[in-house]
């Protein structure tokens, strides 16, 4: 949380165009900004996806490679997501080691995808306990607008969605399509001093008190939740935006035809 | 979730869990308060195969500077597994899992110490699991919030933690490590008791709205338990350390009475104003064997 004038400034105004059901980019409180998203945007991976969500813009990589199973998933292929905070999306980021903050969206990114069984594990097994392959989903940021969560697991969704699994490479066959099973759309809200929004700019996240994630499948069941900041939320609060996340994943996935 | 196979049947024909526990119980649960003697504060849980020692230092100076705030104390949770505390051993120091898990503890303590009263400095809390058995950061977070009040650290009030989950398609109550494992969902959950307000929630795995409703039922009832067994062991440890040095007035002709245990609840820090006083029996929650008393 801001502690400065300006950032009392701008919770005040915040609150003020709340009060009016108003934000300060022109949306209702609970609309998501404009989204667009573009696939296969770079050829060396094996699936990649570019999301632009409001001012936020992110492209996701996915690598495939070959390795050894974990011992206690020996028939299953493995999942690696990794986020990176550049220092070129906001003047905030700093090189250097992972922070928290790019674990935690990393991390949660992963538990939707994995969650909802978006990708069957199990179809990326070559050899039980000897050969499986690794797909490795990386996030960049590459301009920070405010929430990263939902860009992040679109990107991160749509770019395994255009994934093919470089088969020949490895002498293992043909190339093929990865399949994707389910389509979870992730939907953050935060909760300000006077109210929640949804899919928060990035002065909107600067004020936040608390804030919520909630990743919801094509049958509104939840499948991965994450709580941050450290304000408080009430139960009716966390119902109105379990509610109000299962509305954003209906009305994305029927915008980009997902899951039909 | 894990996903794999289970080797037994996690829920029986009579519809009890395969250790025995109905659906809406708990593991039995300890809590002791002050087990160290460095620390300003510390508490050791032990809540089923868990064992979780927590350790408070400060408000003390924030090192490196830079990280101070000029206008209210941070806090800083660090939670690490000991390499022995499960069964394959864990490769010693921070890993993603418990950087991502100490940073969301640390948001939920931020919530409810005062820390508006101690600008620039920190507050420490360390929680190492000793062994785990699924709930680790549940009973690390009840663990650290018993050491913060031991360590006399103005709070709001103290943070229960409990996770629900779901396997074979039944709803249940704090989830162990089998049903962690092979389960279909996990929802731990941290709140302030007397509020109800949430300050930690995560989920992960496959739940429709009715089931995740029940589940989160389920741990609203657990934590309300959980937190009369942290009032307790608070009280309790007050109550030994008057047992063990009596205080005994000098001999005049009328010596005042002197109530012992009246004092133990004035002692014990961060208990709210309305809080039930020592004695009280805490809510049902079916299971008598469960200790703290």
């Amino acid at each position: 949380m801001e502690q400065d004038a300006i950032g009392d400034l701008k919770r005040d105004y915040i609150n003020r165009l709340l009060a009016e059901k108003k934000r300060m980019d022109g949306r209702g409180p609970d609309d998501v900004r404009e989204i667009s998203v573009e696939t296969n945007v770079v050829t060396s991976a094996a699936g990649s996806a570019r999301v632009r969500w409001g001012e936020t813009d992110v492209l996701v990589g996915v690598m495939v490679e070959q390795g050894t199973p974990f011992p206690d998933t020996p028939d299953r292929g493995v999942l690696v997501t990794n986020a990176e905070l550049i220092p070129m999306a906001s003047p905030f980021f700093e090189s250097g080691p992972p922070r928290p903050e790019s674990i935690e969206l990393a991390r949660v990114v992963d538990r939707g995808i994995r969650e909802a069984k978006t990708i069957d594990l199990a179809s990326l097994c070559v050899t039980p306990k000897e050969k499986v392959y690794i797909c490795y989903v990386d996030m960049h940021v590459l301009d920070f607008g405010g929430n990263l969560f939902d860009p992040c697991s679109l990107g991160a969704m749509m770019a395994l969605n255009t994934a093919h699994v470089p088969a020949s490479k490895f002498g293992l066959g043909e190339d093929f399509k990865l399949k994707i099973d389910h389509y979870p759309i992730s939907c953050t809200t935060v909760k300000v001093r006077d109210g929640l929004l949804v899919d928060p700019g990035l002065d909107e996240e600067r004020v936040a008190e608390a804030r919520l994630t909630v990743t919801t499948d094509e049958n509104g069941d939840v499948r991965a939740m994450q709580k941050g900041l450290s304000g408080k939320l009430t139960f009716d609060e966390v119902k109105t935006i379990i509610q109000s996340s299962q509305r954003v994943g209906r009305e994305l996935r029927a915008k980009l035809g997902l899951g039909a | 979730m894990g996903g794999t196979a289970s080797t037994h049947k996690l829920i029986r024909d009579d519809g009890k869990r395969y250790d025995g526990r109905a659906p809406d119980e708990l593991r039995p649960i300890t809590i002791q308060a002050g087990v160290l003697k460095r620390a300003d504060g510390s508490a050791f849980v032990k809540w089923g195969d868990n064992q979780v020692l927590a350790a408070v230092y400060g408000p003390r100076e924030v090192h490196p500077r830079h990280l101070q705030n000029p206008a209210r104390a941070i806090v800083q949770a660090r939670y690490n597994m000991a390499s022995f505390s499960v069964s394959e051993r864990k490769r010693p120091g921070p890993d993603r899992r418990s950087q991502e898990i100490s940073k969301i503890i640390s948001e939920a303590f931020e919530a409810v110490v005062f820390v508006e009263q101690y600008p620039r400095t920190t507050v420490d809390v360390f929680i190492e699991v000793l062994q785990a058995d699924a709930g680790t950061r549940c009973a690390g977070l009840t663990a650290a919030s018993v050491a913060l009040a031991d360590a006399g650290v103005p709070m709001r009030d103290l943070i229960p933690a409990c996770a629900s989950g779901k396997v074979e398609n039944t709803v249940v109550c704090d989830l162990n490590k089998e049903e962690d494992n092979c389960g279909e969902a996990d929802l731990p959950m941290a709140i302030i008791p007397r509020t109800g307000e949430f300050l930690l929630l995560q989920m992960d795995g496959h739940f429709t709205y009715d089931e995740l409703m029940q589940a989160m039922e389920y741990n609203f009832k657990a934590l309300n338990y959980i937190y009369q067994l942290q009032k307790e062991a608070l009280r309790k440890k007050y109550a030994t350390v008057q047992l063990e040095e009596p205080f005994v007035l000098p001999k005049r002709e009328e010596p005042p009475a002197v109530e012992s245990g009246a004092d133990v609840a004035r002692e014990s820090p961060a208990m709210p104003p309305d809080a039930p006083q020592p004695g009280e029996a805490p809510p049902e929650m079916d299971r008598e064997s469960q200790g703290g008393a």
